[in-house]
This record gives structure tokens, C-alpha cells and sequence, in this order.
């Protein structure tokens, strides 16, 4: 039998009372109220650690590079103390045919109870041949572990929504793992985010193995606890916008004063993830604080959806690059100009009706 | 030599179409709208910056207060209006239910497009809307706008949160419906300009029928009462 948490965390020399500090401390990043604290250490101290297979399709390994820099819970504690990640190409010793053999040993071995944690996500054109893992297509791989699986975690844009493989138009029909054809009816958590916040992702991990469940989940798959508000409601610069103080260029007056960069295309206000409050790299910053507008990387979509510094978005499908205003603007000239001209045919031909009649 | 001024006695029929209510609920939500297009406008291409202290000025705020504001006595008219339709008079019924499924109906709106590409010489006598103009209203206007409340209280249940009524009716449904929230704010963006020319086409419509065709429009919407200029029956469907 697989160790529990607490023995593994034991053996690596940590203290009882660190252990429930840790305890506690996820208690609050999960928003749990310190009640929950003696029962996330029962669990730990109870159960055994629970499978992951990390497969990675078409990504960028952001999500892996986010995911190690998680300072509560610390990525070391989740990877050697929380979860049994028996297979993680990116960050595990093994390589070749012994890193593959662990895939088939895991899904032998654990059939039904390991958790698939996917980052990237498969081609479907060429019959998968845009994304070759082993010799085999990612797609076959994927369908093959999501078969034997318990549940899936789809981390990042990329397995939640396709991100920029799946861009216009989109070459190799990357799509998001809710959406492969074919794949085993799992249930699927999404942490969007390119990356998704570090801390969320270890906090999405900490909560499935200390209840046994997904945590409560929106209409789209996500988190409710991190992704039930946008970057704008709980934005620090909020004050500006309100009050209308915004930055007009990046080298201006606003930009130096840390007004609000919905003028510079901020998608804050269109965005649902934590970012505004859990932050980035420990809770230090975050884009917004940073001077740069939020372009929105956790929202389906958003590379197709114009200019990153533009908060009116491209339609498509009408020729040309539009935005709203170009299209709506133009239709409304066009309607008015049309009922200029009628108008002075009407008065034109009432004039030679007159004219006519006398 | 005597001057003899002579006039062709005519009575003039009036007819009540708009009644009090429909009158008051037709001015409340022109004001509505006009506030909404604005403010809403605004809201997409925010006015410049102003300086100072961020607590001594709430201008952004007061903009977007004023587009909830005028919504919501838009939707509240609006429903007062669909209300109505059932318990006024038929006129009151005419924008919601063209009546598609009669020939008439589509002869009569050829005879009204022909009027208007001056092909044909004289429009036809209604007291109540012509079908060119109920077909015209119940597309641009009454579809519009229910597009527009529905997308606009989507995006507003968004600020609202989670366990807000405007959320879980519509925010829920309607931001996945269309994609992700920034398509929301789109198609209400296009929305504007859809009642924007909805309004230019109205306004002008309006304008040259009260001068050109058989029957008052203009006055009729202050007043209630349709007037005609000629004695000939009416056309009116019904």
C-alpha cells in the first residue's frame, strides 16, 4: 500500500507541528474556515496518496513552470508529500521506455483511481500526428489514460479552452479535453490560465485528495472558489476607474499614478480568475500591478479576440478586421444617409406633385 | 363680381389608437433610450481622464449608475408594455404579434415598400401601424431590445456575483451561450448600433408619414387620437 501523507512527510524529517501548520495554512487558501484544519490533517495522516498521471499534449510547459514555483502549499510538499505523481515526463528522473513503462504500470496498477492531469491538449488533424509522444499520437495516449482514470484536471488555457494552437484558424485542430471526441465521460475540473496562478493549482490538488471530491465547480467547469469573480471586482485600481482616471499611454501622467488601464484594453473587467487576489510568485504582483493591462488568458478564446490593448474586440465574418463600433457605426452612417437621401427624393417628387396640382 | 369661396364639406374621422398608458410607456422608454445610448457608449469609449484625489470624483461611476439606472426602468416599462398588450386595445397588440401568416399582411408590405421606392402613388390608410413599420418595430424594436436586456443584465449579473438574480437567470446561461464574457460585451456594443438605426429609421419614417401619407403620426402619439386626411375607408387588417 501506497504511504500516507503524514508518514511520507515524517520521513522527510518534518515536524508534527510543521505539519499542522502546513494543515492550517491550506485550510485558508482553500477559504475553509480553521474547523477544516484538523480534518485536512486526518486525511493526510489517513490516506494514501493519490496517483497522478501527468500527461502533457500540445503546451508550452508554462503550467509545469508555474506549478513548481507554488509557495502555500510549497510545490515540493504537493509532489513528494501530497500526490503520487508516478508520471510527469517534464520533472521526473525517468526517461525513454522506463518513463513510458510507468504510464502502463500506473494504469494497471491504479485502474479507476488515479487522477489524469492533463497540460496541453491534442490534435486531431492527421490523425493526431501534430503531436507525437513515444512513437504514438498524444490523442491515443490521452484517450488510453482518460479510459482507466478517476477524474481529469485540465490545467491551463490550453486543456481548457485549446489557447494558441487552437487560434485561428487553428491547422491542426487542437482541441480542449472536454471536447475530444471519443474520450472515456470523466469528470473534468478546468484551472484556465495561462499559466494558471501556481497557488490555485496546488490548492485544486490539496482539496481533491482531502475531500475525495472535486470542490464546487461553475457552469464551465471551473473552481468556483478562484474563478467565481473577475480580475476587475476585486481590482486595486478599481477607485480609479470608478472615479474615471485612466491611463491614456503607457508613458503618461495616468500610467505613473497607477490609473486604470481599462482605456489601454484591460480585459480585468471580462477576465473570471484570482489574479487580483492571490497574485503571482508568492503573492508579489501581478500583471495589473505591474502597469500592463490584463489580456484575459484565462478566458476562452482570447487570442482571437483582436489586440491585447484594445477593449473592443474583432468580429469575424464580415471580410475585414471590425470591431463593434466600425460595424455598428458604419451600418447606423449608412441607415442615415440612406434616410438623408430618401428624404429629399420624397420632397423632391411632393414638390413636382404640387407643382402639378396648381 | 362675386368671389365665390367654395369648400368641399368633409367630416373628418378620428380614431383613439394610443392609449394613455402606451403613450406614457412610449416616451418613458424613448428617454431610456436615449440615456442608455449615451451612457452606454460611454461606457465603451470612456471620456478623458481627469486628474486629482480618485474619492473626489465619481464620473465613470456616475455614467455607468445612470445606464443601470435608465435599464431598469426600460425592463420595468418594458413589461408594463407586454402587460398591456394583453389588457389594451388591439393597436396595443400590433408591434408583438405581425400577423406573418396572413397574404394580406405581405401584399399589403409590397404595397408599402413600393410607396416607399416611390413606384407606387398612394400609400395605403391605417389607423393603426402599416405592416412595413409592424414588421420593422417587431424585429428591430421588440426583438432588439429583449436582446439588449437580456445581454445587458448578463453582463451586469457578472458585477452583481454569484447568488445575484441577475447571475442565476442570466449571467449563468447567457455569458457561456456566447462564449466568454468580452462576446457578451460585444454583441451588446452591436446592439446599440442596431437601436441607433432602428431610431434614425423610425424618427425618419415617422417624420415623412405625418407629411406624406393619409393618416396623422406624429401628434397621434401625443394625443391618442389618428386623424385622417381623406374620408376613403381605411386598410387596416383586422
Amino acid at each position: 500500500m501506497t504511504e500516507t501523507f503524514y508518514e511520507v512527510m515524517r520521513r522527510q524529517g518534518i515536524t508534527r507541528r510543521s505539519f499542522l501548520k502546513f494543515c492550517s495554512l491550506t485550510a485558508a487558501s482553500l477559504g475553509l474556515g480553521p474547523t477544516f484544519a484538523p480534518q485536512i490533517a486526518h486525511a493526510m495522516e489517513t490516506k494514501p496518496r493519490i496517483p497522478v498521471l501527468w500527461l502533457h499534449g500540445l503546451e508550452c510547459t508554462c503550467c509545469s513552470e508555474s506549478f513548481i514555483r507554488s509557495a502555500h502549499p510549497l510545490a515540493k510538499d504537493v509532489i513528494l508529500s501530497m500526490i503520487s505523481l508516478d508520471y510527469d515526463d517534464t520533472i521526473m528522473a525517468a526517461a525513454g521506455h522506463q518513463a513510458e513503462a510507468i504510464i502502463d504500470e500506473t494504469i494497471e496498477k491504479y485502474d479507476g483511481n488515479y487522477i489524469l492531469a492533463c497540460e496541453g491538449n491534442p490534435p486531431l488533424n492527421q490523425e493526431g500526428m501534430s503531436c507525437i509522444i513515444a512513437g504514438k499520437p498524444y490523442l491515443e495516449q490521452l484517450k488510453h489514460a482518460a479510459d482507466h482514470c478517476k477524474a481529469i484536471i485540465s490545467w491551463g488555457s490550453c486543456a481548457s479552452w485549446g489557447c494558441v494552437q487552437a487560434a485561428r484558424p487553428n491547422p491542426t485542430q487542437a482541441t480542449p479535453i472536454h471536447k475530444v471526441p471519443g474520450l472515456a465521460p470523466k469528470p473534468i475540473i478546468k484551472v484556465p490560465g495561462c499559466p494558471p496562478i501556481a497557488e490555485v493549482m496546488t490548492a485544486v490538488i490539496t482539496y481533491i485528495l482531502t475531500f475525495e471530491r472535486f470542490p464546487e465547480l461553475d457552469r464551465q467547469g471551473r473552481p468556483k472558489m478562484f474563478y467565481s469573480q473577475r480580475i476587475h471586482d476585486k481590482c486595486y485600481r478599481r477607485p480609479h476607474f470608478d472615479a474615471g482616471q485612466f491611463v491614456e499611454a503607457f508613458d503618461d501622467e495616468g500610467a505613473r499614478k497607477g490609473y486604470c488601464l481599462y482605456k489601454m484594453g484591460c480585459k480585468g473587467p471580462t477576465t473570471y480568475n484570482a489574479c487580483s487576489t492571490v497574485r503571482w510568485n508568492g503573492g508579489l504582483s501581478f500583471p495589473i500591478q505591474s502597469g500592463h493591462p490584463c489580456f484575459g488568458c484565462s478566458e476562452d478564446g482570447f487570442w482571437d479576440k483582436g489586440s491585447f490593448y484594445d477593449r473592443l474586440t474583432d468580429i469575424h465574418g464580415f471580410g475585414i478586421e471590425a470591431d463593434a463600433d466600425k460595424i455598428g457605426g458604419t451600418a447606423a452612417a449608412v441607415v442615415g444617409v440612406a434616410a438623408a437621401a430618401h428624404a429629399g427624393l420624397s420632397a423632391v417628387k411632393r414638390a413636382r406633385q404640387k407643382g402639378g396640382e396648381s | 363680381m362675386s368671389t365665390d369661396i367654395t369648400t368641399t364639406p368633409h367630416s373628418e374621422e378620428a380614431v383613439y389608437v394610443y392609449q394613455a398608458p402606451v403613450r406614457l410607456w412610449h416616451w418613458v422608454n424613448a428617454s431610456s433610450i436615449l440615456v442608455l445610448g449615451i451612457t452606454g457608449y460611454l461606457i465603451g469609449s470612456p471620456p478623458p481622464s481627469v486628474g486629482g484625489e480618485a474619492s473626489a470624483s465619481f464620473l465613470f461611476g456616475w455614467i455607468r449608475y445612470l445606464h443601470f439606472a435608465a435599464a431598469y426602468i426600460l425592463i420595468a416599462g418594458f413589461l408594463f408594455r407586454v402587460y398591456w398588450a394583453f389588457v389594451g386595445n388591439s393597436h396595443a397588440r400590433q408591434i408583438f404579434l405581425p400577423p406573418v401568416w396572413r397574404g394580406s399582411f405581405w401584399k399589403e408590405l409590397f404595397h408599402e415598400v413600393a410607396w416607399y421606392a416611390m413606384i407606387a402613388k398612394q400609400p395605403l390608410k391605417y389607423s393603426g401601424h402599416n405592416p412595413l413599420a409592424t414588421l420593422t418595430m417587431h424585429l428591430m424594436f421588440v426583438w432588439g431590445i429583449v436582446f439588449m436586456m437580456v445581454t445587458g443584465l448578463a453582463l451586469y449579473g457578472e458585477g452583481a456575483g454569484m447568488g445575484s438574480w441577475q447571475y442565476d437567470f442570466f449571467s449563468s446561461w447567457v455569458i457561456p451561450l456566447f462564449g466568454q464574457s468580452q462576446d457578451v460585451h460585444t454583441w451588446h456594443h452591436l446592439g446599440l448600433w442596431l437601436i441607433v438605426s432602428f431610431v434614425i429609421v423610425h424618427v425618419y419614417a415617422a417624420v415623412r408619414e405625418d407629411i406624406m401619407s393619409r393618416q396623422s403620426i406624429m401628434s397621434s402619439m401625443f394625443s391618442g387620437w389618428r386623424t385622417f386626411r381623406d374620408g376613403k375607408p381605411g386598410d387596416d387588417i383586422h
